[in-house]
Protein backbone atom coordinates (compact mmCIF):
# COMPACT_ATOMS: atom_id res chain seq x y z
CA UNK A 1 0.00 0.00 0.00
CA UNK A 2 1.25 3.39 -0.91
CA UNK A 3 2.51 4.89 2.45
CA UNK A 4 4.33 8.69 2.53
CA UNK A 5 5.92 9.62 5.84
CA UNK A 6 6.92 12.72 4.18
CA UNK A 7 3.50 14.33 3.63
CA UNK A 8 1.79 12.29 6.32
CA UNK A 9 -0.47 10.81 3.74
CA UNK A 10 -1.60 7.82 4.38
CA UNK A 11 -3.81 5.13 1.82
CA UNK A 12 -5.23 1.94 2.83
CA UNK A 13 -8.54 2.13 0.97
CA UNK A 14 -9.05 -1.34 1.18
CA UNK A 15 -8.57 -1.25 5.03
CA UNK A 16 -12.34 -0.93 5.77
CA UNK A 17 -13.11 -4.23 3.97
CA UNK A 18 -11.03 -5.94 7.04
CA UNK A 19 -13.11 -8.62 8.84
CA UNK A 20 -12.15 -7.78 12.75
CA UNK A 21 -13.48 -9.99 15.75
CA UNK A 22 -15.70 -7.71 17.67
CA UNK A 23 -14.95 -9.10 21.18
CA UNK A 24 -10.93 -9.49 21.71
CA UNK A 25 -8.84 -10.36 19.13
CA UNK A 26 -7.64 -13.48 18.01
CA UNK A 27 -8.23 -15.72 14.72
CA UNK A 28 -12.17 -15.20 13.01
CA UNK A 29 -13.41 -18.83 12.58
CA UNK A 30 -16.34 -19.58 11.02
CA UNK A 31 -18.76 -18.75 13.60
CA UNK A 32 -17.04 -15.50 15.38
CA UNK A 33 -18.61 -12.65 15.71
CA UNK A 34 -17.24 -9.95 14.08
CA UNK A 35 -17.87 -6.53 12.30
CA UNK A 36 -19.80 -8.26 9.61
CA UNK A 37 -22.03 -9.76 11.94
CA UNK A 38 -22.56 -6.35 13.78
CA UNK A 39 -23.72 -4.74 10.41
CA UNK A 40 -25.85 -7.69 9.23
CA UNK A 41 -27.49 -7.83 12.60
CA UNK A 42 -28.05 -3.97 12.22
CA UNK A 43 -29.33 -4.45 8.80
CA UNK A 44 -31.77 -6.88 10.14
CA UNK A 45 -32.97 -5.02 13.21
CA UNK A 46 -33.68 -1.97 10.83
CA UNK A 47 -35.79 -4.78 8.56
CA UNK A 48 -37.31 -6.18 11.27
CA UNK A 49 -38.19 -2.58 12.68
CA UNK A 50 -39.72 -0.93 9.16
CA UNK A 51 -41.50 -3.92 8.26
CA UNK A 52 -42.51 -6.21 10.99
CA UNK A 53 -42.62 -3.31 13.69
CA UNK A 54 -43.70 -0.55 11.81
CA UNK A 55 -46.50 -2.86 10.11
CA UNK A 56 -47.67 -3.74 13.32
CA UNK A 57 -50.81 -1.56 13.69
CA UNK A 58 -52.26 -2.61 10.36
CA UNK A 59 -53.37 0.73 10.06
CA UNK A 60 -56.13 1.06 7.20
CA UNK A 61 -54.62 4.84 7.06
CA UNK A 62 -50.76 4.08 7.62
CA UNK A 63 -47.87 5.64 9.62
CA UNK A 64 -45.39 6.51 7.95
CA UNK A 65 -42.93 4.09 8.50
CA UNK A 66 -45.99 1.43 7.53
CA UNK A 67 -46.07 3.30 4.55
CA UNK A 68 -42.61 3.23 3.50
CA UNK A 69 -42.88 -0.78 3.88
CA UNK A 70 -45.52 -0.76 2.03
CA UNK A 71 -43.86 1.15 -1.02
CA UNK A 72 -41.12 -1.50 -0.88
CA UNK A 73 -44.05 -4.43 -0.76
CA UNK A 74 -45.99 -2.67 -3.34
CA UNK A 75 -42.84 -2.06 -5.44
CA UNK A 76 -41.03 -5.63 -5.22
CA UNK A 77 -44.16 -7.13 -5.32
CA UNK A 78 -45.70 -5.82 -8.59
CA UNK A 79 -42.20 -6.55 -10.24
CA UNK A 80 -42.38 -9.98 -9.67
CA UNK A 81 -45.81 -9.75 -11.01
CA UNK A 82 -44.63 -7.64 -14.13
CA UNK A 83 -41.54 -9.90 -14.73
CA UNK A 84 -42.40 -13.16 -13.65
CA UNK A 85 -46.13 -13.24 -14.22
CA UNK A 86 -49.18 -14.50 -11.88
CA UNK A 87 -47.35 -17.96 -11.51
CA UNK A 88 -44.56 -16.17 -10.17
CA UNK A 89 -45.90 -14.30 -7.34
CA UNK A 90 -45.53 -17.44 -4.79
CA UNK A 91 -42.00 -16.74 -4.95
CA UNK A 92 -42.15 -12.79 -3.83
CA UNK A 93 -40.89 -13.46 -0.22
CA UNK A 94 -37.89 -14.92 -1.29
CA UNK A 95 -37.31 -12.17 -3.50
CA UNK A 96 -38.40 -10.27 -1.23
CA UNK A 97 -35.76 -11.04 1.10
CA UNK A 98 -32.92 -10.17 -1.20
CA UNK A 99 -34.31 -6.63 -1.97
CA UNK A 100 -34.45 -5.55 1.88
CA UNK A 101 -31.31 -7.34 2.27
CA UNK A 102 -28.99 -6.06 0.26
CA UNK A 103 -30.92 -2.45 0.04
CA UNK A 104 -30.47 -2.07 3.89
CA UNK A 105 -27.15 -3.48 3.61
CA UNK A 106 -26.01 -0.88 0.76
CA UNK A 107 -27.43 1.81 2.89
CA UNK A 108 -26.09 1.02 6.50
CA UNK A 109 -22.70 1.02 4.46
CA UNK A 110 -23.00 4.71 3.74
CA UNK A 111 -22.86 5.50 7.39
CA UNK A 112 -19.27 6.44 8.48
CA UNK A 113 -17.15 3.78 9.94
CA UNK A 114 -19.90 1.61 8.74
CA UNK A 115 -18.84 -1.93 6.75
CA UNK A 116 -20.28 -2.96 3.85
CA UNK A 117 -21.39 -6.93 3.76
CA UNK A 118 -22.56 -6.73 0.13
CA UNK A 119 -18.86 -5.12 -0.93
CA UNK A 120 -17.58 -9.06 0.10
CA UNK A 121 -17.51 -11.25 -3.23
CA UNK A 122 -17.94 -13.78 -0.71
CA UNK A 123 -21.56 -12.65 0.13
CA UNK A 124 -22.21 -11.74 -3.12
CA UNK A 125 -21.71 -14.91 -4.24
CA UNK A 126 -23.41 -16.86 -1.75
CA UNK A 127 -26.41 -14.56 -3.09
CA UNK A 128 -25.75 -14.94 -6.74
CA UNK A 129 -25.13 -18.66 -6.70
CA UNK A 130 -27.92 -18.85 -4.28
CA UNK A 131 -30.02 -17.46 -6.82
CA UNK A 132 -28.66 -19.06 -10.02
CA UNK A 133 -28.77 -23.26 -8.34
CA UNK A 134 -32.47 -22.53 -6.93
CA UNK A 135 -33.62 -20.83 -10.27
CA UNK A 136 -31.74 -24.18 -12.14
CA UNK A 137 -33.14 -26.59 -9.52
CA UNK A 138 -36.66 -24.78 -9.90
CA UNK A 139 -36.54 -24.80 -13.94
CA UNK A 140 -35.50 -28.65 -13.91
CA UNK A 141 -38.68 -29.46 -10.91
CA UNK A 142 -40.91 -27.67 -12.80
CA UNK A 143 -40.33 -28.45 -16.77
CA UNK A 144 -38.50 -31.96 -16.64
CA UNK A 145 -35.78 -31.48 -19.57
CA UNK A 146 -38.08 -29.15 -21.31
CA UNK A 147 -36.32 -26.82 -18.94
CA UNK A 148 -33.54 -26.77 -21.61
CA UNK A 149 -35.48 -25.50 -24.28
CA UNK A 150 -34.12 -22.20 -23.07
CA UNK A 151 -31.16 -23.17 -25.05
CA UNK A 152 -32.86 -24.02 -28.10
CA UNK A 153 -34.09 -21.07 -30.10
CA UNK A 154 -37.14 -22.50 -31.77
CA UNK A 155 -37.31 -19.10 -34.15
CA UNK A 156 -33.94 -19.16 -35.00
CA UNK A 157 -32.86 -20.93 -38.83
CA UNK A 158 -31.85 -24.33 -38.33
CA UNK A 159 -28.29 -23.87 -38.81
CA UNK A 160 -27.89 -20.99 -36.24
CA UNK A 161 -29.49 -23.06 -33.36
CA UNK A 162 -26.66 -25.14 -32.52
CA UNK A 163 -24.16 -21.99 -32.37
CA UNK A 164 -26.66 -20.20 -30.76
CA UNK A 165 -27.15 -22.89 -28.33
CA UNK A 166 -23.58 -22.75 -27.54
CA UNK A 167 -23.45 -19.09 -26.64
CA UNK A 168 -26.67 -19.69 -24.16
CA UNK A 169 -25.28 -22.07 -22.43
CA UNK A 170 -22.12 -20.16 -22.09
CA UNK A 171 -24.28 -16.64 -20.96
CA UNK A 172 -26.19 -19.41 -18.64
CA UNK A 173 -23.46 -20.02 -16.87
CA UNK A 174 -22.04 -16.46 -16.59
CA UNK A 175 -24.90 -15.29 -15.25
CA UNK A 176 -23.78 -15.90 -11.23
CA UNK A 177 -20.89 -15.02 -12.22
CA UNK A 178 -21.74 -11.28 -12.89
CA UNK A 179 -25.14 -11.08 -11.12
CA UNK A 180 -22.11 -11.67 -7.97
CA UNK A 181 -19.79 -9.17 -8.84
CA UNK A 182 -21.83 -6.14 -10.32
CA UNK A 183 -22.58 -5.56 -6.60
CA UNK A 184 -19.70 -6.60 -4.71
CA UNK A 185 -17.54 -4.18 -7.46
CA UNK A 186 -20.09 -1.37 -6.98
CA UNK A 187 -20.09 -1.05 -4.03
CA UNK A 188 -16.49 -2.16 -3.24
CA UNK A 189 -15.27 0.69 -5.46
CA UNK A 190 -17.43 3.51 -4.79
CA UNK A 191 -16.37 3.00 -0.78
CA UNK A 192 -12.53 2.42 -1.82
CA UNK A 193 -12.91 5.77 -3.88
CA UNK A 194 -14.23 7.90 -1.49
CA UNK A 195 -11.41 6.50 0.92
CA UNK A 196 -8.79 7.63 -1.69
CA UNK A 197 -10.82 11.19 -1.40
CA UNK A 198 -10.73 10.95 2.00
CA UNK A 199 -7.08 10.20 2.21
CA UNK A 200 -6.40 13.37 -0.14
CA UNK A 201 -8.47 15.80 2.11
CA UNK A 202 -5.00 15.51 4.82
CA UNK A 203 -3.75 17.69 2.27
CA UNK A 204 -4.11 21.15 3.19
CA UNK A 205 -3.86 22.19 -0.78
CA UNK A 206 -5.77 19.59 -1.97
CA UNK A 207 -8.53 19.24 0.88
CA UNK A 208 -11.57 21.89 -0.57
CA UNK A 209 -11.41 19.82 -3.80
CA UNK A 210 -11.06 16.59 -1.76
CA UNK A 211 -14.00 17.54 0.28
CA UNK A 212 -15.83 18.42 -2.51
CA UNK A 213 -15.14 15.64 -4.29
CA UNK A 214 -16.01 12.93 -1.31
CA UNK A 215 -19.58 14.58 -1.38
CA UNK A 216 -20.23 14.16 -4.91
CA UNK A 217 -19.17 10.50 -4.87
CA UNK A 218 -21.30 10.03 -1.53
CA UNK A 219 -24.01 11.36 -4.08
CA UNK A 220 -23.31 9.16 -6.46
CA UNK A 221 -23.61 5.97 -4.14
CA UNK A 222 -26.17 7.25 -2.88
CA UNK A 223 -27.62 6.39 -6.63
CA UNK A 224 -25.80 3.44 -6.87
CA UNK A 225 -26.93 1.84 -3.78
CA UNK A 226 -30.64 2.00 -4.73
CA UNK A 227 -29.90 1.06 -8.02
CA UNK A 228 -27.65 -1.97 -7.06
CA UNK A 229 -30.72 -3.40 -4.98
CA UNK A 230 -33.27 -3.00 -8.05
CA UNK A 231 -30.67 -4.13 -10.37
CA UNK A 232 -30.10 -7.57 -8.42
CA UNK A 233 -33.33 -8.40 -7.67
CA UNK A 234 -35.04 -7.55 -11.24
CA UNK A 235 -31.75 -9.72 -12.93
CA UNK A 236 -33.62 -12.14 -10.07
CA UNK A 237 -36.72 -11.98 -11.62
CA UNK A 238 -35.74 -12.15 -14.61
CA UNK A 239 -33.82 -15.72 -13.98
CA UNK A 240 -36.98 -16.98 -12.21
CA UNK A 241 -39.38 -15.92 -14.98
CA UNK A 242 -36.83 -18.50 -17.39
CA UNK A 243 -37.50 -21.12 -15.16
CA UNK A 244 -40.69 -20.71 -14.90
CA UNK A 245 -41.45 -19.99 -18.53
CA UNK A 246 -38.15 -21.45 -20.79
CA UNK A 247 -39.87 -21.32 -23.92
CA UNK A 248 -38.58 -18.59 -25.63
CA UNK B 1 4.06 1.47 14.29
CA UNK B 2 2.74 -2.37 15.14
CA UNK B 3 0.76 -1.92 18.00
CA UNK B 4 -0.28 -5.22 20.20
CA UNK B 5 -4.09 -5.82 18.79
CA UNK B 6 -2.89 -5.02 15.53
CA UNK B 7 -0.61 -7.79 16.11
CA UNK B 8 -2.96 -10.73 17.05
CA UNK B 9 -5.26 -9.64 14.33
CA UNK B 10 -2.64 -10.16 12.03
CA UNK B 11 -2.91 -13.53 9.84
CA UNK B 12 -2.40 -14.19 6.21
CA UNK B 13 -4.27 -11.35 5.16
CA UNK B 14 -3.36 -8.74 7.12
CA UNK B 15 0.50 -7.12 7.60
CA UNK B 16 1.87 -6.52 10.82
CA UNK B 17 0.65 -2.38 10.89
CA UNK B 18 -3.07 -3.76 10.77
CA UNK B 19 -2.92 -2.93 6.77
CA UNK B 20 -4.82 -5.22 4.51
CA UNK B 21 -2.52 -7.36 2.53
CA UNK B 22 -4.31 -7.10 -0.86
CA UNK B 23 -7.95 -7.16 -1.42
CA UNK B 24 -9.33 -7.99 2.28
CA UNK B 25 -12.31 -9.57 0.09
CA UNK B 26 -10.38 -12.41 -1.53
CA UNK B 27 -8.97 -13.53 1.69
CA UNK B 28 -9.55 -17.02 2.40
CA UNK B 29 -9.56 -17.06 5.85
CA UNK B 30 -12.64 -14.69 6.64
CA UNK B 31 -15.21 -16.48 4.18
CA UNK B 32 -16.46 -19.03 6.27
CA UNK B 33 -17.03 -16.70 8.74
CA UNK B 34 -19.11 -13.99 6.27
CA UNK B 35 -21.16 -16.78 4.56
CA UNK B 36 -21.85 -18.30 8.09
CA UNK B 37 -23.47 -15.21 9.44
CA UNK B 38 -24.47 -14.19 5.97
CA UNK B 39 -26.38 -17.14 6.08
CA UNK B 40 -27.78 -16.91 9.36
CA UNK B 41 -29.39 -13.33 8.42
CA UNK B 42 -31.25 -13.86 5.20
CA UNK B 43 -32.91 -16.80 7.25
CA UNK B 44 -33.36 -14.87 10.22
CA UNK B 45 -34.33 -11.75 7.34
CA UNK B 46 -37.03 -14.33 5.07
CA UNK B 47 -38.78 -15.55 8.37
CA UNK B 48 -39.57 -12.18 9.50
CA UNK B 49 -40.59 -10.76 6.36
CA UNK B 50 -42.55 -14.47 5.31
CA UNK B 51 -44.05 -14.81 8.62
CA UNK B 52 -44.83 -11.76 10.02
CA UNK B 53 -44.34 -8.46 7.88
CA UNK B 54 -45.40 -9.86 4.15
CA UNK B 55 -48.71 -11.24 5.19
CA UNK B 56 -49.73 -8.37 7.75
CA UNK B 57 -48.89 -5.94 4.92
CA UNK B 58 -50.24 -7.88 2.35
CA UNK B 59 -53.35 -8.40 4.54
CA UNK B 60 -53.46 -4.44 5.51
CA UNK B 61 -53.39 -3.49 1.54
CA UNK B 62 -55.94 -5.73 0.65
CA UNK B 63 -58.30 -4.80 3.43
CA UNK B 64 -57.53 -1.10 2.18
CA UNK B 65 -58.31 -1.93 -1.57
CA UNK B 66 -61.33 -3.55 -0.10
CA UNK B 67 -62.53 -0.54 2.15
CA UNK B 68 -61.68 1.66 -1.07
CA UNK B 69 -63.97 -0.03 -3.31
CA UNK B 70 -66.67 -0.20 -0.55
CA UNK B 71 -66.82 3.41 0.36
CA UNK B 72 -66.71 4.14 -3.50
CA UNK B 73 -69.77 2.14 -4.09
CA UNK B 74 -71.62 3.71 -1.12
CA UNK B 75 -70.33 6.69 -2.44
CA UNK B 76 -71.91 5.99 -5.49
CA UNK B 77 -74.80 4.82 -4.20
CA UNK B 78 -75.70 8.02 -2.30
CA UNK B 79 -74.98 10.10 -5.44
CA UNK B 80 -77.69 7.78 -7.44
CA UNK B 81 -79.70 8.86 -4.17
CA UNK B 82 -78.93 12.66 -4.16
CA UNK B 83 -79.57 12.67 -8.20
CA UNK B 84 -83.32 11.12 -7.68
CA UNK B 85 -84.16 13.55 -4.89
CA UNK B 86 -82.91 16.19 -7.13
CA UNK B 87 -85.27 14.75 -9.78
CA UNK B 88 -87.96 14.95 -7.77
CA UNK B 89 -87.04 18.44 -6.39
CA UNK B 90 -87.30 19.42 -9.99
CA UNK B 91 -90.89 17.71 -10.95
CA UNK B 92 -92.61 19.32 -8.02
CA UNK B 93 -91.35 22.93 -8.76
CA UNK B 94 -92.70 22.08 -12.44
CA UNK B 95 -95.87 20.80 -11.38
CA UNK B 96 -96.26 23.67 -8.84
CA UNK B 97 -95.30 25.98 -10.71
CA UNK B 98 -98.06 24.73 -13.47
CA UNK B 99 -100.65 25.15 -10.68
CA UNK B 100 -100.06 28.28 -10.42
CA UNK B 101 -100.21 29.27 -14.10
CA UNK B 102 -103.65 27.41 -14.18
CA UNK B 103 -104.76 29.30 -11.30
CA UNK B 104 -103.78 32.79 -12.32
CA UNK B 105 -105.33 31.95 -16.02
CA UNK B 106 -108.64 30.81 -13.98
CA UNK B 107 -108.65 33.87 -11.99
CA UNK B 108 -108.37 36.29 -15.57
CA UNK B 109 -110.63 34.55 -16.95
CA UNK B 110 -112.92 34.87 -14.28
CA UNK B 111 -111.87 38.92 -14.01
CA UNK B 112 -112.49 39.36 -17.71
CA UNK B 113 -115.73 38.23 -17.70
CA UNK B 114 -116.87 40.20 -14.64
CA UNK B 115 -114.86 42.94 -16.88
CA UNK B 116 -117.42 42.60 -19.74
CA UNK B 117 -120.38 42.20 -17.44
CA UNK B 118 -119.63 45.40 -16.15
CA UNK B 119 -118.32 47.22 -19.04
CA UNK B 120 -121.59 46.45 -21.18
CA UNK B 121 -123.44 48.13 -18.51
CA UNK B 122 -121.59 50.82 -18.79
CA UNK B 123 -121.84 50.78 -22.45
CA UNK B 124 -125.78 50.78 -22.08
CA UNK B 125 -126.20 53.40 -19.34
CA UNK B 126 -124.01 55.66 -21.47
CA UNK B 127 -126.01 55.59 -24.40
CA UNK B 128 -129.30 55.97 -22.55
CA UNK B 129 -127.65 59.22 -21.42
CA UNK B 130 -126.65 60.27 -24.55
CA UNK B 131 -130.26 59.38 -25.96
CA UNK B 132 -131.71 60.95 -23.40
CA UNK B 133 -129.43 64.64 -24.23
CA UNK B 134 -129.92 64.50 -27.76
CA UNK B 135 -133.40 64.38 -27.49
CA UNK B 136 -133.33 67.41 -25.15
CA UNK B 137 -130.52 69.15 -27.52
CA UNK B 138 -132.99 68.30 -30.54
CA UNK B 139 -136.34 69.89 -28.07
CA UNK B 140 -134.10 72.99 -27.37
CA UNK B 141 -132.80 73.04 -30.99
CA UNK B 142 -136.65 73.57 -32.30
CA UNK B 143 -137.46 75.62 -29.63
CA UNK B 144 -135.35 77.90 -30.94
CA UNK B 145 -136.05 77.94 -34.46
CA UNK B 146 -139.41 78.56 -33.38
CA UNK B 147 -138.36 81.57 -31.57
CA UNK B 148 -136.06 82.73 -34.09
CA UNK B 149 -139.26 82.94 -36.42
CA UNK B 150 -141.58 84.55 -34.27
CA UNK B 151 -138.96 87.38 -33.21
CA UNK B 152 -138.07 87.62 -37.19
CA UNK B 153 -141.98 88.43 -37.58
CA UNK B 154 -142.24 90.89 -34.98
CA UNK B 155 -138.76 92.68 -36.29
CA UNK B 156 -140.27 93.21 -39.44
CA UNK B 157 -143.78 93.75 -38.48
CA UNK B 158 -142.61 96.65 -35.98
CA UNK B 159 -139.91 97.53 -38.47
CA UNK B 160 -142.83 97.94 -41.88
CA UNK B 161 -145.38 100.07 -39.40
CA UNK B 162 -142.37 102.35 -38.30
CA UNK B 163 -141.98 102.82 -41.95
CA UNK B 164 -145.43 103.70 -42.49
CA UNK B 165 -146.48 100.74 -44.21
CA UNK B 166 -149.62 98.16 -43.12
CA UNK B 167 -148.26 95.60 -42.25
CA UNK B 168 -150.21 92.54 -43.39
CA UNK B 169 -149.26 89.58 -41.27
CA UNK B 170 -149.90 87.03 -44.41
CA UNK B 171 -147.39 88.87 -46.64
CA UNK B 172 -144.53 89.76 -43.51
CA UNK B 173 -145.17 85.41 -42.39
CA UNK B 174 -144.62 84.56 -46.43
CA UNK B 175 -141.36 87.05 -46.77
CA UNK B 176 -139.86 85.58 -43.22
CA UNK B 177 -140.83 81.98 -44.10
CA UNK B 178 -138.84 82.39 -47.64
CA UNK B 179 -135.87 84.17 -46.13
CA UNK B 180 -135.95 81.90 -43.09
CA UNK B 181 -135.29 79.00 -46.11
CA UNK B 182 -132.44 80.92 -47.97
Amino acid sequence: MAEEKTGGLVFHPLDQFIVKPLFGDGAVSWYTPTNVTLWLGIALLCIVALFAIGSRGRAIVPTRVQSLGELAYGFIYKMVEDVCGKDGVKYFPYIMTLFVFILFSNYLALIPMSYSPTSMIAITAILGFGVFFAVTILGFVLNGPAFLGLFWMKDAPAILRPIIAVIEVISYFVRPVSHSIRLAGNIMAGHAVLKVFAGFAALTLVSPVAIVGIVAIYGLEILVCGIQAYVFTILTCVYLKDALHPAH
Amino acid sequence: MATETHDTVAGVCVDAGGSALGMPQLCADWMPNQIFWLLVTLIAIYFVMSRIALPRIGAVLAERSGTITNDIAAAEELKNKAAEAEAAYDQALLDARAEAQKIVNAAKAEMQVALDVELQKADAQIAAKTAESEAAIGEIRAGSVKSVTAVAKDTAKALVVALGGTADAKTITAAVTARMKG
